[in-house]
C-alpha cells in the first residue's frame, strides 16, 4: 500500500510515521514537501504530528494554507483516506476537513504519557481492525489536545457516528481522571461524515511495536491496510 | 553607538566595564603594538572571558583523561564524538545556562537548550536526545516555585518544538542555590563516521557565510555577564539574556544537516557565547587561516547597529560555515527552500589574522589566535576551614527517630527525591519513537534504528558531597553516572563534564575546583572512560556566598544488543532481592541528615574505586546473560529509599506497585543503616531459577552480595523496623511536587 506523509516546516513525526510504515508495517512511504502539490498517487496520506510553523498564530492554523494542502482536500474530497495525528489532527480542524477545534489543555501545560482510549466505531477504514470498545495503550504528547464543539456540532458528530475514540481507563471506563486534557465527552479522534478522514491526538506511530511499550498502533495501521484491499 | 564613539578613547574605566584587567589590557597592547580600538576591545572581552576563554580552568582541565579507543572527537571542539560501531557515532555534550535562567528562567533555560543543541548538529549529528540538570532554592520558597516553573516550560517548549526527546535529568532543591540556581543542559546526537564536520576554515578564498536568524542587540555580552557574579545590579543587564526561537532552529537545524550530509561544507561552527566574534576567530584559529568579513553583509534585524554590537550580539539561531569551491550557490539553494537568511560575509585568507570591515572599511584587524589563546592563570587556592569541621562533626549527637516508617515517608516526599513526573510529563520523551527505557529509572535508553546498538544516558551532580570533601565528592558522582548505566545493563564508554562553582579568584572556591577536579580525573581513569568535552560555570555567587561546589556529569552508555536493558523497578511477586555491596552505618553528608535533622554535615561517603569497577562489571554481565529483572542504586536516601524507588512499578501512583519484604542486616544505628549513603550499593531482583547463576556471577567479580528478601505483598517491610503500604509509598512519591506546585 502507497502512504504519503506531508512535510510542514515544523514537522517533527514524520520520521517516525515513516520508520513505522516502511520499516515495521513494510508499505511504500513517501515524503511530500509542504510546497509540493503532487502527493504521489498514496492510498492513504499522513498528516503528522510537529510543530508547523512553530505553532505560531495558533496550532495548525497556518500549515492550513501550504501548497500541499489544496491537494489533500481535493484527495479527501475523492475519498481518499486521510489521517492526521496530533498536530495533523490540529491541521485537518483548522482545513475545515474534520470538525471541531483543539484548544489548550486543561492543566495549561504540555502532557506526554501514555493514556487508554476505547474505540468507539470500528466502522471506518481506521479502527475496522478494531472490536468494538477495545481499549487501545497509546501516547499522547500535546499541550493543545482539549477538543472542543458547540453543541449543534456535537449533536452531528453522535448523529453520525464520528466520534471514533475517547480517552477512558485501563478498564475502558469514561473518568476525568482519565481525560488526560481536558476533551468534550473524553473524545480523542474523530472522523468527517463520509468516514474517509481521521484525526485522534494519540500517536499510534509511536506505539507500533513492542519494544517501544505498545504494540497497540499497530491495530490503526492494519485497519488501514484491510480497508484498502477490501476496496479492492 | 554612533562612530563618534567607535573612536572613543579607551580609558581604564572602559576597559574595567569590559571585565578585563590592568594586565590584560597591556598583554592587548603587547599583541597589537598598538591600543586596541573599542570593537577589538570588546572581541577581546567576550573571547578571554572565563565562559569562552577558561582562563581560570583551563590548567586544571588540562589534566583530565581525554583519550580512549572510542574518541574520534576531544575536547575542543562544539561537541565531543565517540565511535559505537557499525558505521555509527555519538555526539554529545552539557553546557551550562545558569546565569540567564537565574535572570529570565522561561528564556533562559530554552537558549540553554537551543545552544546546546546546535553545538550537537554543527558536528554533522542528528540530535536524539536531551538531559537536564537542574538545581533550586528550597520549593517551599514562591520565587524557586517561579524559577522552577519557567525553567521547565523553557526547557519543554524548546526541546519538544525542535522534535527532540527530552529523556532524563534530575532536579535538586537546597538552600545553596537560593539566589543562583543552576540550569545545564545536555544533547545527544547520532552521525555516521563519514559525516564529522569540524569548526575549521581552510581553504584560502572560500566563502564564508551567515546563515539562520538576523542579528539583534540581544545578548551583547552575555558570555561576560555569565563570567560575573550575579548582583542586584545584573538584573540590569537584562538585555544580556537571549530570545529563543525554536522553530527557527528546527529550520537551521534541518537545513545545516541537509548541507553537511550533502558533503558542501569545509566547516561549520554555530554562534554561542560570543556570536559572530566566536566562530569567526575559532574557526580561523582552528584552520590555521585567517577570516575576512563585512559586517555590513550581516542580515541585522534593526538598524544602526554598529560593527561592535554586530560582533558580540548573542542573538540565537545563527551559524557561520565555510563552502566548498563551487558550493557556494548550491547552499543558497538550500537554504532559500527552508525559507532561512544566508549571506556571504567574507572570505577565508592566509594572513593568520581576522579583519572585521563595515563596507569595505577596516574596523578590527587581531591576529586570530590571540583571540582564542586567553591568559592562563594559576590561582592561589586554600583549604577552607569548614571542610575540618564537616569531619569533626560528631553523629552521636543525632538522635535516632523512634518512628523510622515515618523517617521513609517523609524522605520519599522530599522534592529532591521525588518523583519528578511534574517535571518529565511536560517533556515531549518519547518523539523519534525511540525511546525504550522512559524518565524514571536510572538511566534512560534510546536505540539507534536499523541496528542491535542502544544508548542509555544519564546526568548527575552532586553539590552536597563535594562542599564536605570535594574530592570524595568528585570520585562518586563519576561512580554514581557510571553505575546507574552499569544498572541499566549498558557499558559506560565516554562523559561530558559541566563544573558548577563559585568565583575562582576566591582562594577556598579554587580550592574547591582543584579537588573535584583531580576527584573526576581520578574516577575516570579508573573506570577507563574518557571526558570529551564540556563547560565550566565560575561565578556562581550569591550575597550569602558561593553554591555548593557542583559537578555535573553526562554519562553516555552503549548496549550492543539493546535488548539486555534493565530497568529498576521489581517485576514479579516472588522475585528475590539482592543487596550488592555492603550495608553501612554513617549518616554522614546524607538527605536524611539534611531532611529528618536539618543538618548538612558529616563525613562524606568515600568510594573505592575498585570495589566499585568490579560492581559495575558484574552488573553488565548480568545483564548480559538477562538474569536481572531489575537492578536500582542506593543513592539519596540510602537503602530504604532505593528498596521503596523499586516498588513503584508504572510511571504514576494509579498503577498497581509490588511490595518486598526484606531483612535489615549490619550493625550500628539503625537509621543510618536504612538512610544513609554508603557507596557501591546495588539492589537488584532476580528470577528464583537464576539464583545460581547469578551467585556465581557475583562471586567470579568479587562482589559482596546478600540475598535480602522477595518481592511481594502490599507493603515495604524492612525487618522490625519500617512497614509502609506500597500504595501510600507510591502516593507520596508521585504527587509530592505536583501538590506543592499546584
Amino acid at each position: 500500500m502507497r502512504f504519503s506523509v506531508t512535510v510542514f516546516p515544523g514537522s517533527n513525526c514524520d520520521h517516525d510515521c515513516e520508520y513505522v510504515l516502511r520499516d515495521v508495517e513494510k508499505q511504500n512511504v513517501e515524503m511530500i514537501w509542504h510546497k509540493d502539490t503532487d502527493l504521489k498517487n498514496p492510498d492513504c496520506i499522513i498528516v503528522p504530528g510537529g510543530f508547523s510553523y512553530g505553532d505560531y498564530l495558533r496550532t495548525g492554523a497556518i500549515a492550513r494554507f501550504s501548497p500541499v494542502m489544496k491537494s489533500v482536500a481535493d484527495f479527501a474530497a475523492k475519498g481518499g483516506l486521510v489521517i492526521g495525528v496530533c498536530n495533523g489532527f490540529q491541521i485537518l480542524c483548522e482545513a475545515g476537513l474534520l470538525p471541531g477545534a483543539l484548544i489548550r489543555n486543561k492543566t495549561l501545560k504540555f502532557i506526554c504519557q501514555s493514556v487508554y482510549i476505547r474505540v468507539e466505531q470500528t466502522n471506518t477504514p481506521f479502527t475496522n481492525a478494531c472490536k468494538p470498545g477495545q481499549v487501545l495503550k497509546i501516547p499522547i504528547a500535546h499541550g493543545e489536545g482539549n477538543y472542543f464543539i458547540d453543541a449543534d456540532g456535537l449533536k452531528k458528530l453522535k448523529d453520525n457516528n464520528q466520534i471514533v475514540v475517547r480517552y477512558c481507563d485501563v478498564n475502558g471506563q469514561l473518568t476525568p481522571e482519565s481525560n488526560p486534557n481536558g476533551s468534550l465527552e473524553s473524545i480523542a479522534g474523530v472522523c468527517n461524515v463520509s468516514r474517509n478522514v481521521f484525526g485522534l491526538m494519540p500517536h499510534p506511530d509511536r506505539s507500533g511495536e513492542a519494544i517501544l511499550g505498545s504494540h497497540d498502533g499497530h491495530y490503526i495501521w492494519q485497519s488501514i491496510l484491510s480497508a484498502k484491499v477490501g476496496a479492492r | 553607538m554612533s562612530s563618534s564613539i567607535m573612536n572613543v578613547e579607551i580609558t581604564d574605566k572602559i576597559v574595567k566595564e569590559h571585565g578585563l584587567k590592568p594586565d590584560e589590557y597591556q598583554r592587548i597592547c603587547d599583541i597589537l603594538g598598538r591600543k586596541p580600538n573599542i570593537t577589538e576591545l570588546g572581541l577581546y572581552s567576550v573571547m578571554w572571558s572565563e565562559h569562552c576563554g577558561y582562563k581560570h580552568s583551563r590548567a586544571l582541565l588540562k589534566t583530565l583523561p581525554t583519550k580512549g579507543d572510542k574518541v574520534l572527537q576531544g575536547p575542543g571542539e562544539n561537541a565531543g564524538i565517540m565511535d559505537i560501531g557499525q558505521g555509527w557515532a555519538v555526539a554529545f555534550k552539557v553546557e551550562s545556562h545558569n546565569h540567564p535562567s537565574a535572570i529570565e528562567p522561561y528564556q533562559g533555560a530554552a537558549t540553554g537548550v537551543g545552544g546546546i543543541l546546535r553545538d550537537i548538529f554543527t558536528m554533522g549529528a542528528r540530535p536524539v536526545a536531551n538531559l537536564n540538570s537542574l538545581r533550586f532554592g528550597p520549593l517551599t520558597d514562591p520565587k524557586v516555585k517561579r524559577l522552577f516553573t519557567g525553567v521547565v516550560h523553557g526547557i519543554a517548549d524548546y526541546g519538544n518544538c525542535m522534535g527532540i526527546p527530552t529523556v532524563a535529568g534530575e532536579v535538586v532543591f537546597d538552600e545553596s542555590y537560593s539566589e543562583n540556581c543552576l540550569v545545564n543542559a545536555m544533547s545527544v546526537g547520532l552521525l555516521k563516521h563519514d559525516q564529522i564536520i569540524r569548526g575549521k576554515a581552510t581553504g584560502i578564498g572560500n566563502a564564508v557565510i551567515y546563515i539562520g536568524a538576523t542579528t539583534g542587540r540581544d545578548g551583547i555580552h552575555g558570555a561576560t555577564f555569565a563570567s560575573t557574579e550575579i548582583t542586584d545590579e545584573s538584573t540590569e543587564k537584562r538585555s544580556a539574556v537571549q530570545v529563543a526561537d525554536p522553530f527557527m532552529e528546527k529550520l537551521l537545524m534541518e537545513a545545516t544537516l541537509e548541507l553537511i550530509h550533502g558533503n558542501l561544507l569545509v566547516g561549520i561552527q554555530d554562534m554561542g557565547a560570543a556570536g559572530l566574534t566566536c566562530s569567526t576567530c575559532e574557526m580561523a584559529s582552528r584552520g590555521g587561516a585567517g577570516i575576512e568579513i563585512d559586517v555590513a553583509k550581516v542580515p541585522q534585524r534593526e538598524k544602526g547597529m554598529t560593527p561592535y554590537e554586530i560582533l558580540l550580539s548573542e542573538s540565537q539561531e545563527r551559524m557561520l560555515l565555510v563552502a566548498k569551491p563551487g558550493c557556494e550557490q548550491k547552499v543558497h539553494d538550500i537554504l532559500a527552500k527552508w525559507d532561512l537568511h544566508a549571506a556571504t560575509i567574507g572570505v577565508v585568507t592566509d594572513t593568520g589574522r581576522m579583519i572585521v570591515k563595515e563596507n569595505g572599511k577596516v574596523v578590527a584587524d587581531v591576529p586570530a589566535d590571540s583571540l582564542t589563546e586567553a591568559p592562563m592563570y594559576h590561582p592561589a587556592k586554600s583549604e577552607p576551614a569548614i571542610l575540618k569541621k564537616h569531619k569533626e562533626f560528631n553523629e552521636a549527637s543525632v538522635p535516632v527517630p523512634t518512628n523510622l516508617s515515618e523517617v521513609l515517608e517523609k524522605l520519599i516526599a522530599d522534592p529532591t527525591i521525588a518523583s519528578k513526573r511534574w517535571v518529565y510529563r511536560q517533556y515531549d520523551h518519547m518523539v523519534r519513537s525511540n525511546t525504550l527505557i522512559r524518565p524514571g529509572s536510572d538511566a534512560a535508553v534510546i536505540r539507534v534504528k536499523g541496528t542491535q546498538l542502544g544508548l542509555a544516558m544519564t546526568i548527575d551532580g552532586l553539590g552536597s558531597y563535594c562542599a564536605l570533601d570535594p574530592y570524595e565528592g568528585a570520585k562518586i558522582v563519576v561512580a554514581e553516572g557510571a553505575r546507574n548505566i552499569a544498572c541499566s545493563g549498558a557499558e559506560s564508554i565516554g562523559m561530558t563534564d559541566c563544573l558548577n562553582f563559585g568565583s575562582p579568584e576566591k582562594p577556598e572556591v579554587f580550592y574547591y575546583l582543584d579537588r573535584v577536579i583531580a576527584g573526576l580525573g581520578d574516577a575516570c581513569r579508573a573506570f577507563g572512560i574518557p571526558i570529551t568535552g564540556g563547560n565550566v560555570s565560575l561565578y556562581n555567587e550569591n550575597p550569602t556566598g558561593a553554591i555548593d561546589p557542583t559537578p555535573v556529569i553526562g554519562m553516555m552508555g552503549l548496549f550492543q544488543n539493546v535488548e539486555t536493558r534493565v530497568t529498576q523497578w521489581f517485576k514479579n511477586e516472588g522475585d528475590f532481592i539482592y543487596l550488592l555491596g555492603s550495608i553501612g552505618q554513617s549518616i554522614g553528608g546524607s538527605r536524611y541528615l539534611t531532611v529528618t535533622h536539618g543538618k548538612k554535615t558529616g563525613l562524606c561517603p568515600t568510594l573505592n574505586l575498585e570495589v566499585e569497577l568490579k560492581l559495575h562489571q558484574s552488573l553488565k554481565a548480568l545483564a548480559d546473560q538477562k538474569l536481572l529483572q531489575s537492578a536500582h542504586d542506593c543513592s539519596d536516601g540510602g537503602f530504604a529509599v532505593a528498596l521503596a524507588e523499586s516498588c513503584f512499578t508504572g510511571m504514576t501512583h494509579e498503577e498497581k506497585s509490588l511490595g518486598a519484604v526484606v531483612t535489615l542486616s549490619g550493625e550500628g544505628r539503625t537509621d543510618g543503616r536504612l538512610f544513609g549513603e554508603a557507596q557501591s550499593r546495588v539492589i537488584v531482583s532476580l528470577k528464583p531459577a537464576n539464583a545460581v547463576k547469578v551467585d556465581e556471577i557475583l562471586k567470579k567479580f568479587g562482589v559482596p552480595f546478600e540475598k535480602i528478601g522477595t518481592v511481594g505483598g502490599d507493603s515495604l517491610s524492612i525487618g522490625q523496623e519500617v512497614k509502609v503500604a506500597v500504595g501510600r509509598l507510591a502516593d507520596l512519591f508521585f504527587t509530592s511536587i505536583e501538590k506543592m506546585m499546584a
